[in-house]
């Protein structure tokens, strides 16, 4: 790929001089191509990138991994899972270690594989390990509806589904600090770049919508600094996104799911950031609700990490004890974890 | 009419292929023998003579994959290619092969041969011949139907020494070509995406012979296989620096800077990973090398890769340079001019999930 001139411009740009400057990028999809794409080593000596809650593994409290696992002692079960769930550690062991052990925990790359399997079984029970954002929970609306449609009564969900808006007004709320914020390019891909907007004026704060080439990272960062702090949501990214969103696939999730609080892994209760199948599917439910335990070590920073207390690099476990190779916190073990991507930097 | 005798023919493995009596034999005369026959196989002996020769390579390898016939090859074409390459890291030239296999009962004979005439075409097109094997037949238990293991033996030409400790400052990295479509062609099976990414399995004999025939110092050679481009070139980084380490020349550590613009990967295969967040350089190949040559010598070695089969998309990626971090390093300059550090991959380099 070739440099183009308005490259360069952008270049020019974020080698930012002025005053201190923190920015979080909420995504953690945006955490991997500002790491893939050596962004860092780019960027002025006063913009500070800041890792956010948006990576769904790292955001999963180890209650719900040991529910999997407990689930998945059942003879007649199966765990379906995506492949990063199983390395993160629950307070005795991961689902990888489980599945040494015998239980049958299979990883898929699309929760509508447990259609298929559920029919080609009906003796067994499938129970998808559906984490994730606004941006995965209109596929298990869509894999709910494929199995009613299919008349199947051996699928259900262990649900840890998070939502945006809520999680950044606790940071906001916490005064982090943080004076612009890369806004989540598929959560805004569904839900619109409007669901930031009540909060862009009530914290008086930026808010640019990018994709995850990076061309488009540069850009919102160059957006976020000429900005300055005016509290604008901006949509850089409108191949994907609107402000209004999908609405089908909006509706599609309020239909299945209702909210409600959440606990986010290292950082705790967070009101109205939560979804729940609601009460007319709880027979699609493995028991989400209460799901609330959080026994992550003590000397895991995860959670300040990602509300930008402190750096991955101040935990005292960063890259010594804690590594991709052997994991301590969940940002270490997941692909779009803030500390993963910071040690492979 | 079908006679008695050939009703009765099991047309799938059954437990009594692995009994080591008459179903045994059969099984090794209509399917391995006919399809691996030569000289040395033919003396059905329990070794292989073979004829002696003086510096010897020697590796053995085993595949199990799903699904076992994929777009660009299948598993026995792995299990060929993978062992003859490894045997070409060294700069040997692979002559001599064995042929293990795992049968599950209930496996299909004809998918069987399919894959066992596969084997045969690769050892021609690689010159290797499959001179002994064993076949042993399990329970069915759900591993897929067949699991190979191949071993090998080359020849090393007299001077010639490959070996990651040889890698010196200012080499040049080539890659025999475009990465990832190995994997990325059997996820897309899994998955049920529909794409035109055909695996990369092929015996690459033909790229090392023309390096090593027309003189080229080849001083590192690896098979890109599992692990991908980052880790192989960490490993070898890592043997390189190793070896200076301990010969007392700590100042002198090399880093690898490759250059991002410079990696061949097709279109498809960038679209694939695109819409995964996938990494390339973390995806298995079979059919691709790594090889470090003195800058010099770049020029004429990728002219000559190129002319070769299998050669035609190879490019210089990278050079080695004196290591300027307390940690030499594998490094990336992004296509924005960015710096990354490559390490090796960690976990299993999975489809990110939103």
């Amino acid at each position: 790929m070739p440099f183009k001139a308005q490259d360069k411009a952008l270049l020019e740009a974020i080698r930012y001089a002025g005053p201190d400057l923190r920015l979080m990028e909420i995504c953690g999809s945006h955490t991997a191509a500002i790491s893939k794409n050596g962004i860092r080593s780019l960027l002025g000596p006063n913009i500070h990138m800041i890792s956010g809650p948006g990576c769904p593994v790292c955001v999963t409290v180890t209650a719900y991994i040991d529910k999997l696992i407990e689930l998945s002692e059942n003879k007649d079960t199966v765990i379906l899972s995506f492949g990063d769930l199983l390395r993160v550690p629950g307070s005795n062991g991961s689902l990888q270690t489980a599945k040494a052990r015998g239980a049958d925990i299979r990883m898929v790359y699309s929760p509508i594989e447990c259609v298929k399997l559920a029919q080609a079984n009906p003796e067994m029970k499938f129970i998808f390990a559906a984490i994730g954002f606004e941006t995965t929970a209109p596929v298990y609306a869509a894999l709910i509806e494929s199995a009613l449609e299919a008349g199947l009564n051996n699928i259900r969900l262990l649900t840890s589904l998070k939502t945006m808006p809520g999680a950044v007004n606790y940071l906001l709320e916490k005064k982090s600090n943080i004076q612009g914020f890369i806004a989540p390019g598929h959560v805004c891909a569904v839900n619109g770049t409007h669901i930031f907007e009540e909060l862009s004026r009530k914290y008086s704060v930026p808010f640019v919508a990018a994709g995850f080439s990076a061309e488009q990272v540069l850009m919102a960062i160059a957006a976020l600094i000429r900005l300055n702090g005016q509290p604008k949501v901006l949509n850089l990214y409108g191949e994907a996104v609107t402000r209004q969103g999908n609405e089908k696939a909006v509706y599609a999730v309020h239909r299945y799911f209702e909210e409600g609080e959440a606990v986010w892994r290292g950082i705790g209760e967070i009101e109205a950031s939560g979804l729940y199948l609601r009460e007319e599917y709880s027979d699609f439910d493995a028991g989400s609700r209460g799901l609330i335990q959080d026994n992550s070590p003590d000397s895991c920073k995860c959670g300040e990490v990602i509300v930008g207390e402190i750096d991955s690099s101040d935990c005292p476990l960063f890259g010594t004890v804690c590594t991709p190779n052997n994991p301590i916190g969940a940002c270490m073990v997941s692909e779009e974890g803030a500390c993963f991507n910071r040690y492979l930097e | 009419m079908k006679g008695f005798s050939q009703m009765e023919k099991p047309k799938i493995i059954t437990m009594s292929h692995g009994s080591g009596g008459a179903d045994s034999r059969s099984l090794i005369g209509e399917v391995f023998e006919r399809a691996f026959s030569n000289p040395v196989l033919s003396q059905m002996e329990d070794a292989a003579l073979l004829n002696g020769f003086s510096k010897l390579a020697f590796t053995t390898d085993s595949f199990v994959v799903q699904p076992l016939i994929f777009k660009g090859g299948d598993i026995g074409r792995l299990a060929v290619c993978g062992t003859v390459n490894d045997l070409l890291t060294r700069g040997a030239r692979p002559r001599y092969l064995t042929a293990a296999f795992i049968l599950e009962e209930g496996l299909d004979i004809s998918v069987l041969k399919l894959i066992v005439d596969s084997m045969a075409e690769t050892a021609r097109e690689a010159g290797v011949d499959i001179v002994t094997g064993d076949t042993k037949v399990i329970e069915n238990k759900g591993i897929g139907g067949i699991i190979i293991n191949t071993a090998g033996i080359g020849e090393i030409p007299g001077g010639i020494d490959i070996s990651s400790k040889n890698i010196a400052e200012q080499d040049a990295c080539i890659l025999t070509g475009t990465l990832g479509d190995h994997h990325a062609c059997l996820l897309s099976k899994r998955m049920d995406i529909e794409s035109e990414i055909a695996s990369d399995a092929a015996p690459l004999v033909e790229i090392v012979e023309r390096l090593i025939d027309s003189g080229i110092e080849i001083h590192a050679m690896r098979d890109v296989t599992r692990g991908g481009l980052g880790t192989v070139l960490n490993e070898m980084l890592d043997t390189a620096n190793g070896t200076r380490y301990s010969m007392g020349k700590e100042q002198d550590m090399l880093d690898l800077v490759i250059e991002q613009d410079s990696l061949p990967i097709s279109q498809a295969t960038s679209d694939f990973c695109g819409l995964l967040g996938l990494d390339p350089i973390y995806m298995g190949n079979e059919g691709k090398m790594a090889i470090f040559v003195p800058d010099s010598k770049a020029e004429e070695a990728l002219y000559l890769i190129r002319g070769a089969k299998y050669g035609e998309n190879a490019q210089v990626i990278g050079h080695t340079v004196p290591s300027k971090g307390h940690s030499a390093r594998v490094c990336m300059r992004t296509s924005i001019g960015g710096l990354r550090t490559i390490r090796p991959l960690a976990g299993e380099g999975l489809p990110r999930i939103c």
